[in-house]
């Protein structure tokens, strides 16, 4: 922080908004606020756009993701003495991460060539195409600014290292070796009803009843046998947490919820004629999107400054309203609203409460209960995990690695041809919901140990040995002894782990805040409840304002311009 | 059809088909309506459209706005002037430059315009006829034709002209095939299902001699990415059979292939029951499970070991005859009939010898049996003249000992069989037409007495001589009928998840063709009670197509009555307590009251010479020209609907007494039917009706055309026609001039 170059005075110094970090939440809202006509300020204190969204080098994000596990002490502001009408509350960020760990095997390769990594921070993420974070690329001409590529299928592994190619489509489930035929019937036949449901069709209505019931309970009616259920619930609808035991489960998918995930699903398939599969990713990673709805929001005219830390909030002395914040600079900039970074927290002076009118004006949006943590994992290999494709999703059901398994794991591998890392090399993005960080490592470990080859030339490697000796000998000797077996690896060798980082990410804040501010990466699999949260907080600051309004827009052929290339 | 084999329509294509037919119907009616009426509204235009709409896949059009409208005036327009002027240039033989780009131009608006494309090839085939003419420029003049081509398919990719061209084109052998597939790629992207760049994508492969295994990865490809695709998996039968045909490595044998097959389209058939093309390609893959390649004899009249009585003169008194194998001739010939399990060519005296003392084989001619004229069928018959002196001999009959006949697949009959059978002659007695002339036949349920019920231990014995049996040697080996059963097995699953018609109606063949299969011999027809219950339901189910169901529901029931001697003979009844006629044997079948919709099981009853249908459904008689012996048949209370359905008794030389009372002959005025056989008006009849000049001349005779074809060459004795619509008595008086020898019309002597 101490090397934060003399930066011009920023001018005008009064904004409609100040919006701190530059993570897709506050870079759609940025957006919307500047496509409103509001003058709009747009910092970041890092030099780099996305914050907790971001794609970084892989030199970068081990110290990204260092810099936000611990508290640092906010630089000083120049005084608290100053003699005008405000008072100042010290920002201060909370740790996101926790539990970091780094480890490289293959040092030389990997340092010399950080930069043509673009390593995800809030991965395994991508985009259903038709989904809600597509819609709004389209309607804000934001597309323009990215290229995407198909993610060619989705796969549910097992703890023999197998991975079975999830039946999503009707040639999906002709081409399905794995199915036997009453179960392709039966599927199919099920994935008909949907359709029939979703269209309105008379004589194949789903009764309210069975749409207010469980999902898990609708596809039991329904016959299907348990690996179909478990393709639908957890590869096909996303649910998190093992649905057939409510003991655990804090996701328990209505019936109704389930087919608008499978009307979602089926959507996304063939929307887009060069995308074979459901989902999308971004050319040069998830960062993009946040850069996208940034220049966007530049076109319209926000003021864009990075490498600004902000250090207080400037807060009226007698009503106690908020006016502006104190940068790093030592400027003050005034604006009407204030939208911040999540890990921003506002330190206000020992002993002493906020002033009656911020305690009135306390949070309308705030971070929903106790989520828990999640879990994620980065890998980095030399092979793809399945030979003739490269990128693609693959599911872990809850239980289906070990016992104790109640969530499920999900992995994206995502090849060089979207510019992620090197050529010829690919990239793991693991997560799982978990309670603590170290449930979290057993699951991204026990996904590892299943798949990948760790070398045991490092030092590191061994922190990853004792950990997995803890999860338990059944699932060491399940995927040892099995992992020659199988149709997806078929004798060939597991890919062998070159650099690995696991860390648990925050799902809540744990506190509640009194200033507006964003959500952070949930964990979910797309962006949609993102989307959603981002939307209602841009209601609640502007409530005149449309979110984007429908304008014969400079492109009216985004449709074309969205597909991603071929 | 494209090369395609026309079949007759199955249940499962004929409800699309209808439900198409009427819709456009509907459309048509409506639409016509409008444009008489000059009526321009937009909804009727939206009509108009949906109209056009049929063709694509269900993809939706939309309808035209004003400005799209003045836009295609405008067109007309435009496209009328170029062509008066290409008409102008075409008839002019001008091969200029600027008139051959306008042809181009035309063409690319109008792809249909097939003197556009023949006029191009007469100038290209101008161009190439100058002396300067040289490689590069020959290359260039086609290429110019493909580019055309192209365009013309951007326009429209199904116009028939412009693949036509384009195949012409490419036959001068001057361009790149490669890049013809290139090319269809992409069409085949755009829409995989479109026949025409299949069609031609056969041309390419042949052309450029790509592998048959190659092309049938590539149908296994495309049906991966949609397998509702009919012209995929077409093609794929069509491969599959050329590599069988050629013996080609992996698929010298079925017994390897076809067990693949149903496994990949049991992936369809399960996946999407409702999709109708994987049916269409199982019930291919059940047919090449179920048909031998070469021809097999299945039965014959006399069969092997029979002992044959011919009497000139019914009047016997010996109950030493049998009345199952005894023959009453009054043409002093007797037939031996060939039934064969499908229709073949080159049944002759040189591939059939019958070695007997009182006939040359050389001079039997055989005769194919068959409703067309054609050279094939799987009945034949030849005839032997009675001997007059041999009071007992033997007659061998050797089939297929030297080749020649030929089933119209084109497969080789290979099992040579021989029977033999004696002939016993029972001289004439009596004077024979003195005694038929008082004779009238009844076939009245008072006239019958049952078989059996009196333990008439000789009938029985005679009957037992009858041999009924498949004839056909087990040909088939292991693998058919395991892959039968395995089919079974699957298709009984699926129809315990779900109700599907088409899946009951395939349960239904698969079954009756494991019958047929596993049984040759042992006449037992384990599941004809399981098919039975499966077409009744059906006719529930789909009364679209109850005839169908109708039609299979009685095959099978014949199958079920002659499969045992026990069942057979339950129907086997006496006529009169005499058994002096001399028309017909003393043996009556008696398949009344069944319901029957179609008449079936005709190998197994050759021997038949008295039957009686009367009371069930029958719509037509198809198939009954193989009874060669019958001479007294009843059809009293059909439901036949014209004379000409009658066809096929035509070829009954013995038949002398027929009862077609209370049928529907004459209540629809259009009869469909008439128009599949030759009027005597027309020359292709030429050779058989010149027999009586002033017949044909004949007003009433030419108004009763159909009669007068039918009937001319009946050799009737007794006709029963009450009780039909046509059967009034100026009609009646029109049949006693067509046939002078009729001696009772509807029960009264003719003078």
């Amino acid at each position: 922080m101490d090397d934060i170059p003399p930066y011009p005075p920023i001018d005008p110094t009064t904004f409609d908004l100040i919006v701190i970090g530059t993570g897709l939440p506050e870079s759609i809202i940025a957006a919307a606020a500047s496509t409103a006509s509001k003058s709009v300020l747009h910092l970041d204190p890092n030099p780099f756009y996305g914050s907790h969204f971001s794609s970084l080098p892989l030199a970068d994000l081990p110290s990204f993701l260092s810099s936000h596990s611990t508290s640092p002490s906010p630089p000083r502001s120049p005084s608290s003495d100053d003699p005008n009408e405000f008072s100042l509350l010290e920002f201060a960020t909370r740790p996101l991460y926790s539990s970091i760990d780094i480890s490289t095997f293959s040092p030389n390769l990997l340092d010399q060539h950080s930069r043509k990594f673009n390593l995800d921070v809030a991965g395994p993420r991508v985009l259903f195409c038709a989904d809600k974070s597509i819609e709004l690329l389209l309607r804000t001409g934001t597309n323009q600014y990215m290229e995407f590529k198909s993610v060619d299928a989705t796969f549910v592994g097992d703890n023999k290292g197998n991975l079975w190619s999830v039946p999503d489509s009707r040639a999906a489930i002709f081409k399905d070796k794995s199915l036997g035929l009453v179960e392709k019937n039966k599927l199919m036949r099920f994935f008909k009803l949907v359709q029939g449901h979703l269209a309105g069709e008379q004589d194949v209505k789903i009764s309210e009843e069975d749409l207010q019931s469980p999902f898990v309970d609708f596809l039991n009616k329904m016959g299907l046998p348990p690996k179909i259920k478990s393709f639908i619930l957890y590869a096909i609808a996303m649910a998190d947490y093992d649905q057939e035991d409510t003991g655990v489960c804090r996701d328990l998918l209505k019936t109704k919820d389930g087919i608008d995930q499978l009307a979602l699903y089926n959507a996304s398939i063939g929307r887009f004629q060069n995308a074979s599969g459901a989902f999308l990713y971004p050319i040069y990673g998830q960062g993009e999107l946040s850069q996208a709805f940034c220049r966007r929001a530049a076109v319209k005219g926000c003021l864009y400054v990075l490498r600004m830390p902000v250090t207080a909030l400037l807060v009226d002395k007698d009503t106690g309203c908020y006016k502006g914040v104190r940068l790093a600079s030592g400027q003050d900039i005034f604006s009407q609203k204030l939208i911040l970074d999540p890990t921003f927290k506002v330190t206000l002076p020992l002993g002493s409460s906020p002033p009656l009118p911020l305690k009135e004006k306390l949070p309308f949006f705030s971070l929903k209960d106790d989520k828990g943590k999640i879990a994620r994992g980065i890998c980095i290999t030399k092979t793809s995990l399945k030979p003739d494709i490269s990128n693609f999703l693959v599911v872990y059901p809850p239980r289906s690695l070990f016992p104790e398994q109640v969530t499920s794991i999900r992995l994206l591998q995502i090849a060089s041809n979207l510019a992620v890392c090197l050529p010829g090399m690919f990239v793991l993005y693991i997560s799982a919901l978990c309670n603590d960080d170290d449930q979290g490592k057993k699951l991204i470990h026990a996904v590892m140990n299943t798949l990948l080859t760790v070398p045991l030339d490092s030092e590191s490697n061994a922190a990853v040995q004792s950990e997995t000796a803890e999860i338990g000998s059944a699932v060491q000797d399940e995927t040892s002894e099995s992992s020659s077996g199988g149709p997806s690896d078929s004798g060939e060798e597991k890919p062998t782990l070159l650099w690995s980082a696991l860390y648990s990410q925050e799902l809540t804040l744990g506190q509640v805040d009194f200033i507006c501010s964003t959500p952070m990466p949930d964990g979910k699999l797309n962006y949609n409840d993102l989307i959603d949260t981002t939307f209602k907080i841009f209601q609640e600051i502007y409530p005149e304002e449309e979110f984007f309004p429908e304008t014969s827009l400079e492109n009216p052929e985004v449709d074309g311009d969205a597909s991603p290339e071929t | 059809m494209h090369g395609r084999p026309r079949k007759a329509p199955k249940p499962e294509e004929e409800a699309a088909s209808v439900a198409k037919a009427q819709k456009l119907r509907a459309l048509q009616t409506q639409f016509f309506s409008f444009h008489h009426n000059k009526i321009h509204s937009p909804s009727q235009t939206h009509l108009r459209n949906r109209k056009r709409k049929q063709k694509m896949h269900g993809r939706p059009r939309k309808a035209p706005k004003p400005e799209e409208e003045a836009a295609s005036v405008a067109k007309a327009q435009k496209l009328r002037a170029l062509q008066t002027q290409f008409f102008s240039f075409h008839h002019n033989k001008i091969y200029t430059k600027e008139a051959v780009e306008l042809s181009a131009k035309l063409l690319e608006i109008n792809p249909e315009s097939y003197t556009a494309w023949n006029y191009r090839k007469l100038a290209v085939e101008h161009y190439l006829s100058q002396p300067d003419c040289n490689p590069d420029w020959i290359k260039s003049v086609l290429d110019d034709e493909l580019r055309v081509v192209e365009n013309a398919l951007r326009q429209n990719f199904k116009s028939y002209g412009a693949w036509h061209h384009r195949k012409w084109v490419i036959s001068k052998g001057h361009s790149s095939i490669d890049n013809e597939l290139r090319l269809l790629d992409k069409f085949q992207k755009a829409d995989s299902r479109n026949f025409h760049a299949w069609n031609y994508r056969r041309f390419v492969a042949e052309s450029m001699k790509r592998s048959e295994q190659d092309e049938l990865k590539y149908t296994e490809d495309m049906i991966y990415k949609n397998f509702s695709n009919y012209s995929a998996w077409h093609n794929r039968s069509v491969l599959l059979s050329a590599l069988f045909e050629k013996k080609a490595e992996g698929f010298l044998s079925k017994e390897k292939v076809l067990p693949e097959e149903y496994e990949f389209i049991h992936q369809a058939i399960f996946t999407d029951p409702d999709d109708q093309s994987g049916w269409f390609y199982h019930l291919w893959l059940l047919d090449q499970t179920v048909t031998t390649d070469s021809p097999l004899l299945a039965s014959s009249w006399p069969g092997h070991g029979y002992d044959v009585f011919l009497v000139e003169d019914r009047c016997y008194n010996g109950s030493a005859f049998s009345p199952f194998t005894a023959l009453h001739s009054d043409s002093g010939s007797f037939p031996i009939v060939l039934y064969f399990n499908q229709p073949v060519g080159g049944v002759s005296s040189s591939t059939v010898t019958v070695e007997c003392g009182f006939n040359k084989n050389e001079d039997l001619l055989w005769k194919p049996l068959s409703a067309s004229n054609s050279q094939t069928a799987r009945v034949w018959v030849a005839h032997l003249k009675i001997p007059s002196s041999d009071l007992l001999s033997t007659v061998e009959v050797s089939v297929g000992h030297s080749k020649g006949i030929i089933s119209t697949r084109g497969f080789e009959y290979s099992h040579p069989s021989m029977f033999s059978f004696k002939v016993h002659v029972q001289p004439m007695e009596r004077d024979f037409s003195q005694v038929s002339v008082a004779e009238s036949i009844s076939l009245r349920e008072e006239n019958f007495k049952i078989y059996g019920s009196q333990s008439e231990e000789s009938i029985i014995n005679s009957f037992n001589q009858l041999s009924i049996k498949n004839g056909h040697e087990s040909t088939a080996s292991n693998w058919r009928s395991e892959a039968l059963a395995k089919e079974i097995e699957c298709f009984r699953e699926l129809l315990s998840l779900m109700d599907c018609k088409i899946g009951k109606l395939t349960l239904a063949r698969l079954l009756m063709a494991y019958d047929v299969m596993s049984y040759p011999f042992a006449n037992k027809l384990v599941h004809s009670e399981e098919v039975l219950e499966l077409c009744s339901d059906l006719m529930k189910l789909d009364p679209t197509h109850y005839q169908y169901y109708k039609d299979e529901h009685s095959m099978v029931l014949l199958q079920k009555v002659t499969s045992s001697k026990e069942s057979l003979l339950q129907h086997c009844f006496q006529y009169k307590d005499s058994v002096s006629s001399a028309i017909c044997g003393p043996v009556c079948l008696r398949l009344n009251n069944l319901s029957l919709s179609r008449m079936g099981a005709f190998e197994k009853l050759l021997w038949v010479q008295m039957l009686d249908l009367s009371h069930n459904e029958l719509q037509s008689i198809e198939g009954l020209e193989a009874m060669q012996l019958l001479s007294c048949l009843s059809l009293r209370n059909n439901k036949l609907r014209s004379l000409t359905a009658l066809e096929p008794l035509r070829k009954l030389k013995l038949l002398r007494v027929l009862d077609i009372s209370y049928n529907q002959i004459g209540d629809h005025s259009i009869d469909t039917t008439r128009y599949l056989c030759s009027s005597p008006l027309s020359h292709s009849v030429g050779s058989e009706s010149n027999k009586d000049e002033t017949v044909t001349s004949d007003v009433a005779l030419i108004d009763n055309w159909e009669a007068f074809y039918i009937f001319k060459d009946f050799n009737l004795n007794q006709l029963e026609i009450v009780g039909n619509t046509i059967a009034d008595e100026k009609f009646k008086s029109v049949l006693v001039k067509i046939m002078p020898k009729l001696k009772q019309l509807d029960g009264k002597l003719l003078g």
